[in-house]
């Protein structure tokens, strides 16, 4: 399964890059620093400038600049509390819930300031999905959680509504397993399941980004691989920004890897130069289990 | 922070160096034999090469485990990858040396020929070579692997000076032949043996700057 997961720029990218030397030797660093490989203009989804972020006086991210591209998973790793969920919350706004908490600096999607003062949070919202860490289902029918965002958008069409949920939960990869019990409580579902039926919820208000803040980290090896598999499926037609600390699972599943340190974006480049030669010491010493 | 894992690469990095040792030994006394006309020190050394071949075994077993277990990634993925491409290289090597003694044998039954004046030092070329690029792999030098390399012009000119030689030997006296061409096989097999420590000193150099430089001429063609 993982095999089909794996990108395979491996060839251009061994050649290109310098990575830190293997640490058994006493050698000297070569690395040197490196954004990775530029995207092209067009591909890209998000664009972070700049972007800095407070809890009250605290500064917690630290000129952060990344460009995320459209319809890839971009994985983001670093030890706890380093920032990388106050990075992926701020990219829907789920920060402006917190007082006392400021972004400063620009995440543009499709160009568009996310902070801008004319940007509808709600619509926002509704582009950029969010899935977290505990599944977090509405004591309701399954059906009825696939159907709360289009209901909320106001549709009342039960013919439209059982199309789109049939569809999200296909795309979800729960529909062969739910199809038979749509009016049973979400509650009754497995853990891998709750967390596939959030999936199909947050799919169903037809969104372009999907935001993971570990969706598997709660999830028996099983579960999980489903949920990567699911992941590998949807990136053909959304952009996907995870978050995980199984380092494993980021390689397995995405394209392009940013490792964050202390509020910083340290190294952000093709996912298999980060696990195969990371090009910064502090990234080789992370990926590789000696800190963190 | 000390990992577990690093007691793992030390141990490893320790067996591959066991076998490196056992097959400069074996190269070492086979161009003795070779050049001693020695019949029952080939002997032996064709008996060791089961020991170097159980030493392969271990090492690939013991590398399949890691990746296993500890998944390892980054340098650490380097360094694996690096001992499961040298084991075989050394493994072949070896099998070479071996080849050489089977060869010497043979020679023993027939009348000595003239010297062969880049034989021997074809012989003691391709062992600096190999001996180097181990050198090269303990102590991650990319830079004397690098030079290593460069010294396989060098092996191939004596080859083919060799040759050229002994097929002057056969062109005077057809009587020649059986032994010129068991010492032709001789030459390519010290040949063959730089070409090992050529590809060795290559994973040395991925290994260290996780650039790969094999087959150059093809990457330059696809750019």
């Amino acid at each position: 399964m993982t095999s089909a997961l794996m990108t395979s720029s491996l060839t251009t990218d061994v050649t290109r890059e310098s990575p830190s030397p293997p640490r058994f030797l006493a050698g000297e660093k070569v690395a040197k620093p490196d954004e990775g490989a530029a995207l092209a203009q067009s591909e890209i989804k998000i664009s972070v400038r700049d972007f800095d972020f407070f809890y009250g006086t605290a500064k917690v991210l630290h000129g952060i600049s990344l460009e995320i591209p459209a319809r890839k998973v971009t994985a983001l790793i670093g030890p706890s509390g380093c920032g990388k969920s106050t990075f992926i919350r701020s990219i829907n706004r789920m920060n402006d819930i917190i007082t006392d908490a400021r972004g400063k600096g620009t995440i543009l999607i499709d160009g568009q300031d996310v902070y801008g003062s004319n940007t509808d949070v709600v619509e926002l919202r509704r582009r950029v999905g969010m899935v977290f860490q505990k599944s977090n289902p509405f004591p309701k029918s399954i059906y009825d959680n696939v159907a709360y965002g289009l209901r909320i958008g106001g549709m009342r069409n039960k013919r439209q509504l059982d199309d789109i949920i049939e569809r999200s939960l296909t795309r979800a990869a729960l529909w062969h397993e739910v199809k038979d019990r749509l009016h049973a409580s979400a509650l009754a579902l497995s853990g891998g399941q709750q967390q596939r039926l959030c999936i199909a919820r947050a799919l169903a208000v037809d969104p372009e980004i999907l935001l993971m803040d570990e969706p598997a980290s709660a999830l028996d090896p099983i579960a999980t691989s489903k949920i990567e598999e699911l992941i590998y499926e949807l990136k053909d037609n959304y952009t996907i920004v995870i978050v995980t600390h199984n380092m494993q699972q980021a390689a397995r599943v995405s394209d392009r890897t940013a490792f964050f340190m202390l509020g910083r974006v340290v190294e952000y480049a093709e996912t298999n130069t980060i696990f195969m030669n990371p090009k910064e010491k502090m990234t080789e010493d992370y990926v590789t289990g000696r800190f963190g | 922070m000390q990992r577990h894992f690093d007691r793992d690469i030390e141990e490893l990095k320790h067996l591959l160096l066991r076998m490196g040792a056992m097959v400069e030994d074996a190269m070492a006394r086979s161009i003795r034999a070779l050049l001693e006309r020695d019949t029952a020190l080939a002997n032996e050394v064709i008996a060791s090469d089961d020991e170097i071949d159980r030493m392969e075994i271990i090492i690939d077993q013991k590398t399949i485990e890691l990746i296993a277990i500890m998944q390892p990634t980054a340098s650490d993925l380097r360094f694996v990858a690096t001992i499961m491409k040298i084991t075989p290289e050394l493994e072949r090597i070896a099998d070479l040396a071996q080849d050489v003694c089977e060869r010497t044998i043979e020679l023993n039954r027939e009348p000595m020929l003239k010297p062969v004046s880049d034989l021997p030092r074809l012989a003691h070329d391709a062992q600096a070579m190999v001996r180097d690029a181990l050198d090269a792999f303990v102590r991650a030098d990319a830079v004397l692997a690098r030079r290593v390399i460069a010294q396989d012009d060098n092996v191939d000119a004596l080859t083919e000076s060799s040759f050229r030689n002994l097929l002057t030997y056969m062109l005077e006296d057809a009587r020649n032949i059986s032994s010129a061409i068991r010492l032709t096989f001789i030459g390519k097999y010290f040949e063959r043996m730089a070409d090992g420590a050529t590809n060795i000193c290559e994973m040395v150099v991925y290994l260290v700057e996780g650039k790969n430089i094999k087959h150059t001429a093809l990457a330059a063609a696809d750019e």
